[in-house]
């Protein structure tokens, strides 16, 4: 299969490739797909007090398109705020790394990846709110 | 040394210098058709075509009358396969096959199973084998044929020929083999064997594309087969078609260099392989190796990494000719069936790769492909969530996943 020069650019110097503290109230991960589909992605978020995205970082199981969608994905959400992060839809990554239609999946769990760790994100939030809340 | 470098010689060898040299002439200077009986070009092309006829029938301990010839391994099964059901049905309409055979072979099984034959798909254990004694008992007096591979082209695993056709011979139904990856590799004797029906394909064993032919046992029993190409009655009536002498002459030549360097090139072969899984095996002791580490083909290697996916790893080794034990590559994004057949779960069957090695394979080639394939499992794996769960203590298959 042919690649578009973007995918291997990403899949030889992936941005952003690590772990953030799963466990900080600041940090968002989701975890999607599942290793008998062949492609699982990890993508986490840390928020600023602001609502910005100040960091974003992933780890990829699977084909080269799959790790170039979540590099790409996580350059995208950096300095991003998470209602705009939230806006991210699979046909902008598809556009972007010009995948072919067998590999749009591959998009589809990024742009699935960037919702869930924005909603892990927000369910810690609203926790500590309610904590917060249940102290005073 | 040249890059990239070839090991994905399960897929199709280069023609040897020496086929080439022996091809030649047949293109333009001796470009008779062998079926003209009327004159010189037509004698000398028939000439040439016998003599590459007697020496594929050389390589299998066979009659050169024997020998069909056809475009290729493909066209040599389903000629076996559906010329022998046509052929056989007032006596039966069974057919046993195994789960792990080329599409070549499982195909034109479905074709006859949709037709009204019936087909009994045998399934194989961790290694690749059929059990003889589940075969044995699958064959009743209504079963016509038996077709299993004599060397599995993803995994290598032999099938013992010599039991199974004495089985088949003993029950009294005819027994077909594939045996397109196996010639030049393992020793093939249609008699000591009892095989009564056999294909091979030139191109991989260092002759040209586009040619390969089918045994056809003629004494003991004598098979026949309804053609599946009809025309002038070329090869005795079963496959009509003007022959591609060129090609058979190619053929011809490779076969017999397969037969008398096989006992010098299968030990090289067999060195180079086991410097490549051992080296690999020793940087990365959780890579799994697939198929049976006995019996098997002395060239091909296929080995599964965890936590990495083939396509990827495919790709980071961009230097390196291989391929992926998976379908992934092509549009279908579905593992390989053999592998799966075999039980291994789908992750390591989605990070498998197919090492296979040549008559041209250096010793310094092995190493830099050991060296690239280390390198690159150890970066994707950096990659890897699974990877990082396993550090992390989590047993994967505990693990609640989105699938998708």
């Amino acid at each position: 299969m042919a690649y578009s020069d973007k995918v291997l650019d990403h899949y030889q110097n992936p941005r952003n490739v690590g772990s953030l503290d799963k466990d900080d109230p600041n940090v968002g991960t989701g975890v999607v797909g599942a290793p008998e589909c062949g492609d699982v992605m990890k993508l986490q978020i840390k928020v600023g007090d602001d609502g910005k995205i100040v960091d974003a970082k992933f780890k990829t199981y699977g084909c080269g398109s799959a790790i170039a969608s979540s590099s790409l994905a996580t350059e995208w959400l950096k300095g991003a705020s998470v209602d705009s992060a939230a806006q991210i839809k699979n046909t902008q990554i598809v556009e972007e790394l010009s995948l072919p239609p067998v590999k749009i999946h591959c998009s589809v769990l990024a742009e699935d990846a960037i919702k869930a760790a924005i909603e892990d994100w927000r369910r810690k939030q609203s926790a500590r709110e309610d904590g917060a809340g249940a102290g005073a | 040394m040249k890059t990239p470098v070839y090991l994905d010689y399960s897929a199709t060898t280069p023609c040897d210098p020496r086929v080439v040299q022996r091809m030649l002439p047949f293109f333009s200077e001796t470009f008779g058709n062998a079926a003209s009986r009327s004159h010189a070009f037509g004698w000398t092309a028939e000439a040439a075509v016998d003599e590459a006829r007697d020496q594929v029938a050389q390589l299998l301990g066979a009659h050169p009358k024997e020998i069909l010839w056809t475009s290729g391994s493909t066209e040599a099964n389903n000629l076996a396969i559906k010329g022998v059901a046509e052929m056989y049905r007032p006596k039966g309409n069974h057919l046993i096959t195994a789960a792990t055979e080329h599409k070549a072979v499982l195909d034109p099984m479905k074709h006859l199973e949709a037709q009204g034959f019936e087909v009994t798909w045998l399934r194989v254990d961790g290694r690749g084998h059929v059990d003889l004694a589940e075969l044995a008992a699958a064959i009743t007096d209504r079963t016509i044929l038996v077709s299993l591979m004599a060397a599995n082209n993803e995994i290598g695993t032999l099938h013992p020929l010599a039991e199974i056709g004495a089985l088949c011979k003993q029950k009294g139904t005819l027994f077909h083999t594939d045996a397109t990856q196996a010639a030049g590799k393992i020793p093939l004797d249609v008699e000591a064997q009892h095989i009564d029906l056999l294909s091979l394909s030139a191109h991989k064993m260092y002759g040209p594309k586009g040619v390969g032919c089918l045994y056809v046992r003629r004494k003991n029993p004598r098979v026949r087969l309804v053609a599946q190409m009809d025309g002038g009655g070329h090869e005795r009536g079963m496959r009509s078609g003007t022959l591609n002498v060129t090609g058979i002459v190619g053929m011809g030549e490779a076969a017999r260099i397969c037969r008398t360097e096989m006992a010098t090139e299968v030990p090289k072969l067999r060195a180079l392989r086991d410097r490549l899984e051992q080296r690999i095996l020793a940087q990365l002791p959780d890579a799994v190796r697939n198929g049976d580490p006995d019996a098997r083909l002395p060239h091909l290697a296929n080995l599964s990494f965890p936590y990495v996916e083939g396509e990827s790893l495919i790709m980071g080794v961009k230097e390196l000719a291989v391929s992926s034990g998976s379908a992934c590559t092509s549009a279908s994004l579905e593992p390989s069936y053999v592998l799966k057949s075999l039980g291994l779960g789908d992750e390591l069957a989605h990070s498998s790769i197919r090492f296979s090695l040549g008559r041209f394979t250096t010793e310094a080639e092995v190493d830099f492909a050991v060296d690239r394939v280390v390198q690159e499992v150890k970066r994707l794996r950096e990659m890897s969530p699974l990877w990082e769960m396993v550090q992390e203590g989590v047993d994967l298959s505990k693990v609640k996943w989105t699938v998708h």
